[in-house]
């Protein structure tokens, strides 16, 4: 049973009246990885994520989580899975401890006093314990969360957009943990918007309209766009008519400014190669080959991706 | 001093529009504000009638003279009285007071024609259940008059003597259970309905409903736990916040009101837990309904208004018509009135009661079931 992979869904579909939200969603994540689950908001992530872990019934597909199906064995997987949801579902008018007991207690932990006692130690929340929960910022609330959702040692940590609204400091040792949590064994499927959370990830996946566009490793993400950049710099007022200029051409698909550097992407290396050719001439510009940025890589997949009918336009 | 920003027609507008564009949202608040009108109205123009009439009546005939007979039409001519039951044996008389399926029962002796006759004045005994003074009042009053008219066509020719002076008969009132009239007998043991009735509903629609509404119960579906643990986990505290009150107003009944308390408290208890926990179910029920708090308070009051106004708490309960009784027997709240006032008032026992309880259960039953249908285990 240990062997079986953390999630293997097949066909995965969930529809809210007449709108698709998931369809067809196929995922393979093997044990002890972190993967990364990423697209634009609306895209299915936190539907998908409900219907791994039983708070969903799909209307379609099937699968399993830690070996059993997420169909008929939802109380088993509960047991065994720990879910972080995005917005703050802990007690805002029980203390953190208060908190982190109840959650041990309908766990029926062993030793549920010292296992709060070591969680509270472990995310250095000890000293806080007598605080309401609802008189802690995002970054201590998020803390908690995760505290209280790896209290019973979960085989599978599923977390729905964790970091949001969270500084850049409290991140980075949130994402320390999440690493410490996967080198003891521990599965982590996170969702998330930022890059370079993405890029800490041992593999991605990126969903846009209900619909998997692109799996594997960083690289292979980037590899499979099949997109060329790249980086040109020169003065300020150039740039801002060099953009306008660029975009228009055919075989250029994005333009993106980053301060004095714009960067051109397109899907035909010859294409883009020609629609900048007028322009690599000019003194002023500096004109450099580049490697995609995964930002590049997933704006390029959802202007690719088929707006079905009944999603918002955009 | 400085002045403040002139007031602005286009500010005013943009909230008023803004303030219809939800009201027409929040679907409920609107059916409220049209339907509490509708409910009141009805409730007060067809349903409610302080001067009851129809009451059910037994009456015992040990006489079979034409004055007991001309009595007996009477009685059901006045419109006040109805009678239900013949009865042969006295006993019968108490027990259907007592179980409050008769308003008054009428006792004629043997030879009262006879003593009537001889200008014995012979005694006419009406007992009436005084529980709620206000249901027995009225006809009670009207008794005198309609015994005397009664007799009045009989009394002629050699029996017009007695038709002058004293009446001929010797009428006799026994208000029982309540023999002063004292209408807090009657409110303070019904007000520990009413009072359970508001708090217990509206505590668990709103506990359930909140953690919905603050998001908490994504977390709580996610954890091993199951809906019939949820449920009884959120009730335990409430029934017993529910005990409380009621020791309250008992011991207030007692000290303050000096109501009796004649029959066994573990009866009124076993009464008391079958209520609290029919109407922890109504707010469980409310709470899989509701979306919001205020969703939840407003169905609390769609509830609690009829439950006052129906059961017999602020108007006899025989006042209304029909079709408003039937309402009104649906409801826990017109059951446990009976049992909290036959077991304090009169002393009613188990085998008493139980004509109330079952009602209580079987509504306790249909909204458990209605309410773990309701409730859901996923967030589908």
């Amino acid at each position: 049973m240990t062997d079986a992979p953390a999630i293997s869904v097949r066909g995965l579909t969930k529809r809210f009246g007449d709108k698709t939200v998931v369809d067809g969603f196929d995922l393979d994540v093997a044990r002890g990885q972190i993967h990364g689950f990423l697209g634009p908001n609306g895209s299915g992530k936190t539907t998908t994520i409900r219907m791994l872990c039983g708070l969903l019934v799909p209307d379609g597909g099937s699968g399993t989580c830690l070996g059993r199906d997420i169909l008929t064995e939802a109380w088993e997987i509960k047991r065994r899975v720990g879910y972080m949801t995005q917005r703050f579902s802990l007690y805002e008018d029980l203390t953190i401890r208060e908190n982190l007991d109840f959650v041990a207690r309908l766990y029926d932990l062993d030793r549920r006093r010292e296992t709060v006692d070591r969680a509270l130690d472990r995310l250095r929340l000890a000293k806080r314990s007598g605080q309401l929960a609802g008189t802690l910022s995002g970054g201590w609330k998020q803390r908690l969360a995760l505290a209280a959702c790896v209290l019973h040692e979960p085989e599978l940590l599923l977390l729905d957009e964790p970091t949001a609204g969270v500084d850049p400091k409290a991140r980075r040792e949130f994402w320390d943990e999440i690493h410490t949590l996967a080198e003891g064994g521990m599965t982590v499927l996170v969702s998330t918007h930022y890059m370079d959370e993405a890029e800490r990830c041992h593999r991605i996946a990126y969903l846009a309209y209900g619909r998997l566009l692109a799996v594997g490793t960083v690289a292979e993400v980037i590899a499979h766009s099949g997109l060329s950049t790249w980086h040109v710099s020169g003065p300020e007022r150039r740039i801002g008519t060099l953009a306008r200029d660029l975009a228009a051409r055919p075989g250029v698909e994005m333009v993106a400014p980053f301060g004095a550097t714009l960067h051109v992407s397109g899907s035909q290396a010859a294409a883009l190669a020609e629609a900048i050719a007028p322009f690599r001439a000019e003194p002023d510009l500096a004109w450099s080959a580049a490697k995609p940025s995964l930002e590049d890589a997933f704006i390029h997949l959802m202007a690719e991706a088929p707006v079905p009918s009944g999603a918002p336009s955009r | 001093m400085r002045r403040g920003p002139h007031f602005a027609w286009h500010r005013l507008a943009a909230m008023v529009v803004k303030e219809f564009i939800q009201m027409r949202r929040d679907r409920l608040t609107f059916a409220m504000m049209v339907g509490i009108p509708i409910i009141q109205l009805t409730l007060f123009g067809y349903a409610i009638n302080a001067d009851p009439r129809n009451l059910p009546t037994a009456v015992l005939s040990q006489d079979n003279s034409s004055f007991s007979r001309a009595i007996v039409t009477a009685l059901q001519t006045s419109t006040y009285f109805r009678v239900t039951t013949v009865a042969q044996d006295p006993d019968l008389l108490d027990r259907l007071l007592a179980r409050g399926e008769v308003q008054f029962a009428v006792e004629i002796p043997t030879g009262f024609g006879r003593d009537l006759m001889r200008g014995d004045r012979p005694a006419l005994l009406v007992m009436a259940d005084a529980t709620d003074p206000a249901a027995t009042g009225n006809a009670a009053g009207a008794l005198d008059r309609i015994v005397q008219s009664a007799l009045a066509p009989l009394l002629d020719g050699p029996l017009a003597g007695l038709a002058q002076g004293q009446p001929p008969v010797d009428l006799r009132i026994q208000r029982r259970y309540n023999p002063e009239g004292l209408t807090q007998y009657n409110i303070v043991p019904g007000l520990m309905g009413t009072i359970l009735t508001m708090t217990m509903i509206i505590m668990t629609a709103l506990a359930v409903t909140r953690e919905r509404e603050r998001g908490t119960m994504e977390n709580l579906l996610a954890m091993p736990v199951r809906p019939v643990e949820v449920m009884i986990g959120k009730l335990t505290p409430f029934i017993l916040v529910g005990g409380i009150q009621v020791l309250v107003i008992l011991t207030a009944a007692t000290l303050l009101f000096h109501v009796p308390m004649v029959g066994d408290p573990l009866v009124l208890a076993a009464g008391l837990l079958v209520f609290i926990v029919a109407n922890l179910a109504v707010g469980f029920l409310f709470s899989t309904v509701a979306s919001n708090q205020l969703q939840a308070m407003q169905m609390s009051f769609f509830f609690f208004l009829p439950s006052i106004l129906m059961s017999g708490f602020m108007f006899p309960f025989r006042g209304m018509p029909d079709w408003a009784q039937t309402i009104g027997e649906a409801l826990p709240l017109t059951h446990f009135l009976r049992v909290v006032r036959g077991v304090m008032l009169k002393g009613n026992t188990l085998v008493d009661t139980w004509p109330d309880i079952w009602p209580m259960l079987a509504f306790l039953g249909a909204v458990s079931v209605l309410a773990v249908m309701r409730y859901r285990q996923t967030l589908d």
